[in-house]
């Protein structure tokens, strides 16, 4: 069955790789695709995971992708945003937020385009990115890779890089650790002597040249790029059946 | 109490806490009386929603405090970055979590709470006013957020009682009891005022969330969150914040919103809504 496996199938499962060793900690993903990919670790490989429906329970078993409201939940446990703030303080959370913009260092902006004092363009504003990012693991997602997303400089650091939070002091470095950036090409990361971004694999057919036209900025490239691991059956079987019968993830990353 | 008393106890340049959580149990009949006033250059603090955006749209405010405006179903209030991207209001950006800081700190009468949320990233360039603090216990430095005193605190209740007690039946009350403590009033409408003791009918002890020794008045509102939701009591209305949303097109649209929905009694907005003949 792998072998049919879709671009969005195979992006979940490189969102679900991100929280790999994360363990016994709130995965908290924001969007379609990153969804799938907690609730599908939690259900295989990362079982002590901790998940919730978006709003404010933790399951014990994962709802479909656009359950409605009234849908029958297994509740856990109780996660209001109050409790969910405590959590980011302490620690035990690993965030998967979108980007607007991105750059090498993994400064996130989600905030606005153009300058902040009168914005061309006003976003969502900082959201809780500037937390998130000094207190506990954060991933990102970008559906749709572009040189507009991944660019060289961001206009309003929302979700703080390596370099920033290095000028910024150690209390902004202790507990920061910007883990994986997951786009419908490939997953990056920041394991470089400077933390710059690195491809980290790229999806099947996706070439080095064409993410970095995609790229506003050099990406560090290993010696040997792997291919991003392809879902097996039974994971398959999962986001088909139980996470995402649906088919929600399609609109967020069209089938090639 | 009704709408237009609450308005009658606010003043032009306050500083107006409006609590609920974006498009969710936002206390809107308050603020559509707000728009129908003479009231003008409010500073809003909020998780903010329809509520910051129809102040905007309406000219009501000098400054917005937030940590971001949205309308969760449609992930961008247009009203509000109408007014951001035409300079029309200044604005206080934070964290989410700088701002319960903020309202915690003015909640417990102390000038800041240290805090990691900010440091490294554009929260202290775009508030410049903003100042770290060395740990006197070892080697950290904070980012100090200093507190969010608010004058009046609005927010909205599944129940309250008639003397400020307030009950919350749904899975979040959000930060609506740190805003009622860290106003100096606050004034509750619910979706129906129950008699003394009337509470535990509705549910447990633990959903009594706001205690009337920090509240000061009581408007009972059904539908008072409306076209917001107020679960368990109703779910959003999706079909009314899109032609909110909608609305931002241009002024004549706006303008008609307006004539619609706001500028009429709130037994008018239920009749239309139909929820009462």
């Amino acid at each position: 069955m792998s072998s049919e496996a879709t671009l969005s199938e195979i992006c979940a499962i490189a969102c679900a790789e991100a929280w790999r060793g994360s363990g016994e900690v709130l995965a908290s993903p924001i969007g379609t695709i990153p969804t799938i990919g907690a609730r599908l670790a939690a259900l295989t490989f990362e079982p002590d995971l901790v998940y919730g429906d978006g709003d404010a329970v933790q399951l014990g078993a994962p709802l479909p992708i656009g359950a409605p409201p009234d849908a029958e939940k297994v509740v856990e446990a109780w996660l209001p945003f109050g409790k969910m703030f405590d959590i980011v303080q302490s620690g035990k959370r690993h965030v998967m937020m979108g980007a607007t913009q991105i750059d090498r260092f993994g400064n996130q902006n989600i905030a606005c385009i153009g300058p902040w004092a009168k914005p061309k363009a006003q976003l969502l504003g900082v959201r809780g990115a500037p937390g998130n990012t000094v207190n506990h693991p954060t991933s990102y997602w970008v559906p749709a890779h572009g040189p507009r997303v991944f660019v060289e400089q961001v206009d309003c650091v929302s979700g703080v890089g390596y370099d920033r939070a290095d000028a910024a002091g150690a209390t902004a470095v202790r507990f920061h650790h910007i883990h994986h950036v997951v786009s419908n090409k490939g997953v990056f990361d920041f394991e470089t002597p400077d933390h710059s971004m690195r491809i980290r694999s790229l999806h099947p057919g996706v070439t080095v040249d064409e993410v970095q036209e995609l790229t506003s900025f050099e990406l560090v490239v290993p010696d040997d790029v792997p291919e991003s691991r392809l879902p097996t059956d039974e994971e398959l079987q999962l986001i088909r059946e139980v996470l995402d019968p649906a088919n929600a993830r399609a609109a967020e990353v069209p089938d090639a | 109490m009704t709408e237009e008393d609450v308005v009658a106890e606010l003043r032009d340049g306050m500083t107006i806490g409006i609590a609920g959580w974006g498009s969710r149990r936002k206390p809107m009949s308050i603020v559509r009386a707000i728009l129908r006033s003479d009231l003008k250059d409010l500073t809003v603090v909020a998780y903010g929603g329809p509520d910051v955006g129809m102040l905007c749209a309406a000219g009501k405010l000098r400054k917005a405090v937030y940590g971001f405006v949205s309308l969760d179903s449609i992930p961008l209030e247009p009203h509000f970055r109408a007014a951001r991207q035409n300079g029309t209001i200044d604005a206080m950006e934070l964290d989410e979590g700088m701002l319960q800081w903020g309202l915690r700190a003015a909640a417990m009468r102390v000038d800041f709470l240290p805090c990691r949320a900010g440091l490294g990233s554009a929260i202290t360039e775009i508030n410049p006013a903003l100042a770290t603090v060395r740990s006197p216990y070892g080697e950290d430095e904070y980012l100090a957020m200093p507190a969010l005193t608010l004058d009046v605190a609005l927010l909205h209740a599944n129940r309250a009682d008639a003397r400020g007690n307030a009950q919350y039946l749904g899975p979040d009350w959000y930060f609506d009891d740190l805003f009622a403590m860290a106003a100096e009033k606050t004034f509750v409408s619910c979706e129906r005022i129950v008699e003394p003791g009337g509470f535990l009918a509705e549910g447990s002890e633990s959903t009594i969330r706001i205690n009337r020794m920090f509240t000061s008045g009581v408007v009972e509102a059904p539908y008072g969150a409306h076209f917001t939701h107020c679960v368990p009591d109703y779910q959003r209305d999706e079909a009314i914040q899109k032609e909110y949303a909608d609305s931002a097109k241009s002024p004549e649209a706006w303008a008609e919103f307006r004539a619609k929905y706001i500028d009429i009694p709130e037994a008018e907005y239920r009749r239309l809504i139909g929820v009462q003949s």
